[in-house]
């Protein structure tokens, strides 16, 4: 009973929940037509284990993640990301929010083709305001993790898909963020290489007081999740360790 | 976060040098046009800026430039001199004339004739020759410009002349400025110009007059006026009349002007589309960015260094191209002393900073659009 009207308090959130949704909904404009893509997502994410989101294309799974780490506003609900609510702060105070507490990971790496590995994973360091040498002697470190220390100084053009990834995720993670999102991390690799490159993400990504989110389409990799979210038309159908059956 | 900036628009070479170019060339075009521009309406003034040690130049009212003068009498001398003020004054001739060369050939000249005492109205320095050369009868000097286009290659000293009917010989070369029209100038004494010059009772062009006190130049001249009933106009004023002249009488001001807007145009379109393009091709990365949490204001400061740099190393090389080009024609006699006005290095990197703000404004609306979202599709 207790537990049930703490939660309650506080809007239904879990107070231990590291991402709480509670009835997002999305919109989008498309032409004179309004189409609801998600609809009144409850989600509950917890720290320290792996998250997977999966579903059909068009199912919302990249519109809920977005929303989920601050860079789509949702039409309506409320989205905590360890307990602050993101869509109550003002503009500059989410990017400052998401700067602090969310490593970002996207299917084309988006790295800086001018600047060689260690800099692209220093990035989010170098834009908190640390001191460049530091920031890159932070990210190298990383990128020694990630078994790629020793291609800390090569341009991205010189380096494999694979190896981008891992530039990618060692950029995710310099900054100790609480919070780990990959939309489809795998989906611009080949098997070989997306499996060592979502082994290493595991190792180093899951963290006690840290969440992390992975969109995926990609069947070979469910194994490695600790739950299994699917979406159906914006709306979640399933949740549980193992896929369910028939998928 | 700058240094970032910086890098991937040095890393992006071609669109970098692109950028550059298009500053350079601008800047270029800008300060080279205008610094001719300046120089050659300066010389209206040349006549003027030759006699330096005249404080005011008193003329007939009708008078316009030291080239459109009409003739005043030769009692105007001594009206002058009578005025409370005046140091020193001393007649001037400047008249048209024709000149027959040696080899036959006729050029139209202009015929100076200065004070035979003192010789004020000659310029100050002496390429060949020195002023006393103008003691020996028929003596003439010529200007230097005037020297290399009529005798582009042999020395003019020693040269004989025929003018209006009268003998000349060339004695000394002054370093004079050349005139808008780049005219032949032959300096003779007053006395002696009496001769070469055909005419009337009237043949007294200026009165050039120092002031006892040269600050106080521009009431002296109003007092000058108020006396004699002449026109009294001090050395700025009529530098400025003959300035003016030029720019009210030909097309310069017009054409420079068309080849300066060209200039910043041409600027606009390189910068404004290489810009666009090096956005286009970094806004993924943009995108990233704003997602993992660069604010939009540390956006425009990555812009805005970018935009710096092209335009301080852009403008560099264009300030630089202008100097090197005034330096190698130095010796032309076109462009003889020619300089860069302070004003016009300030005009262009006033032009080049507005066509960054325009162009750096335009590609930045798109970055700032953007939406963080749009990193994920
Ligand atoms: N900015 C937008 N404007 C209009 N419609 C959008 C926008 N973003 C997404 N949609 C629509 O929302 C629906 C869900 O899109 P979303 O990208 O979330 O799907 P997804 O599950 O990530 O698909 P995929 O697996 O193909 O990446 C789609 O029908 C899409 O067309
Ligand atoms: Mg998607």
């Amino acid at each position: 009973m207790g537990t049930l009207l703490d939660t309650s308090a506080i809007g239904g959130c879990n107070p231990e929940a590291a991402i709480c949704t509670r009835g997002v909904t999305r919109d989008f404009q498309a032409g004179q037509q309004t189409i609801t893509v998600l609809h009144g997502i409850d989600l509950d994410i917890r720290a320290g284990e792996m998250t997977f989101l999966v579903g059909e294309s068009g199912s919302g799974k990249t519109t809920l993640i977005s929303i989920m780490c601050g860079i789509l506003w949702p039409t309506l609900g409320e989205v905590k990301v360890f307990g602050t609510d993101i869509y109550d702060l003002g503009d500059s105070e989410l990017v400052e929010f998401r700067l602090a507490n969310i490593g970002f990971i996207f299917q084309q790496y988006n790295l800086i083709p001018s600047i060689d590995a260690a800099s692209n994973a220093a990035v989010p360091l170098i834009a908190q305001g640390m001191e460049r040498h530091e920031a890159r002697t932070r990210a190298v470190a990383m990128l020694e993790k990630l078994n790629i220390g020793d291609q800390a100084n090569k341009l991205p053009s010189q380096l494999s898909g694979g190896q981008q990834q891992r530039v990618a995720i060692a950029r995710a993670l310099v900054h100790e963020p609480r919070l780990v999102v990959c939309d489809e991390p795998t989906a611009a690799l080949d098997a070989s290489s997306g499996r060592r490159v979502m082994d290493l993400l595991r190792e180093v990504a899951v963290a006690e007081n840290r969440a992390c989110i992975i969109v995926t389409h990609d069947n070979r990799i469910f194994d490695l999740a600790d739950r299994i979210l699917v979406l159906e038309d914006g709306r979640i159908t399933h949740d549980g360790r193992e896929m369910p059956e028939g998928h | 976060m700058l240094w970032i900036a910086i890098r991937m628009l040095t890393g992006d070479a071609q669109k970098f040098y692109g950028l550059v170019f298009g500053i350079a060339f601008s800047t270029l075009l800008i300060t080279q046009q205008l610094t001719i521009f300046v120089n050659l309406i300066e010389r209206g003034a040349s006549g003027v800026y030759n006699v330096s040690s005249a404080d005011i130049w008193v003329m007939d009212p009708v008078s316009r430039t030291t080239d459109i003068a009409y003739a005043m009498p030769a009692t105007a001398l001594d009206k002058v001199r009578s005025v409370e003020g005046v140091a020193w004054a001393v007649p001037h001739i400047r008249a048209q004339a024709s000149v027959r060369t040696g080899d036959g050939d006729l050029e139209g000249v202009a015929v100076i004739g200065v004070d035979d005492a003192t010789l004020i109205g000659l310029p100050k320095r002496m390429l060949e020759g020195s002023t006393e050369v103008l003691e020996q009868p028929d003596s003439v000097i010529i200007d230097d410009v005037g020297a290399t286009r009529m005798f582009p290659d042999q020395s003019p000293i020693g040269e004989r002349l025929e003018l209006n009917d009268q003998r000349a010989v060339i004695r000394g070369i002054a370093d004079a400025i050349p005139s808008f029209t780049s005219t032949v100038v032959l300096y003779t004494k007053y006395s002696q110009a009496l001769n070469y010059v055909p005419g009337t009772r009237n043949r007294l062009s200026f009165v050039l007059v120092g002031a006892e006190e040269p600050a106080q130049a521009k009431a002296l001249s109003e007092r000058i006026e108020h006396e004699t009933g002449l026109k009294a106009q001090t050395r700025d004023e009529f530098a400025k009349d003959g300035i003016d002249f030029i720019i009210e009488n030909t097309g310069i001001p017009f054409n420079f002007g068309i080849t300066v807007a060209l200039g910043f145009i041409v600027g606009v379109a390189i910068v404004g589309l290489t810009f666009s393009l090096f956005i286009r091709d970094n806004i993924k990365q943009f995108g990233a960015l704003k997602a993992i949490g660069v604010t939009n204001a540390k956006i425009r400061r990555m812009v805005a260094v970018q935009a710096g740099l092209v335009g301080l190393i852009g403008y560099g090389l264009g300030v630089l191209g202008t100097i090197l080009f005034i330096w190698g024609f130095a010796s032309n006699p076109t462009f003889k002393g020619f300089y860069i006005p302070w004003q016009i290095p300030l005009i262009s990197l006033a032009s080049v900073a507005l066509i960054l703000a325009l162009t750096g404004w335009l590609a930045l609306r798109n970055v700032l659009r953007t939406e963080p979202a749009s990193v994920f599709r």
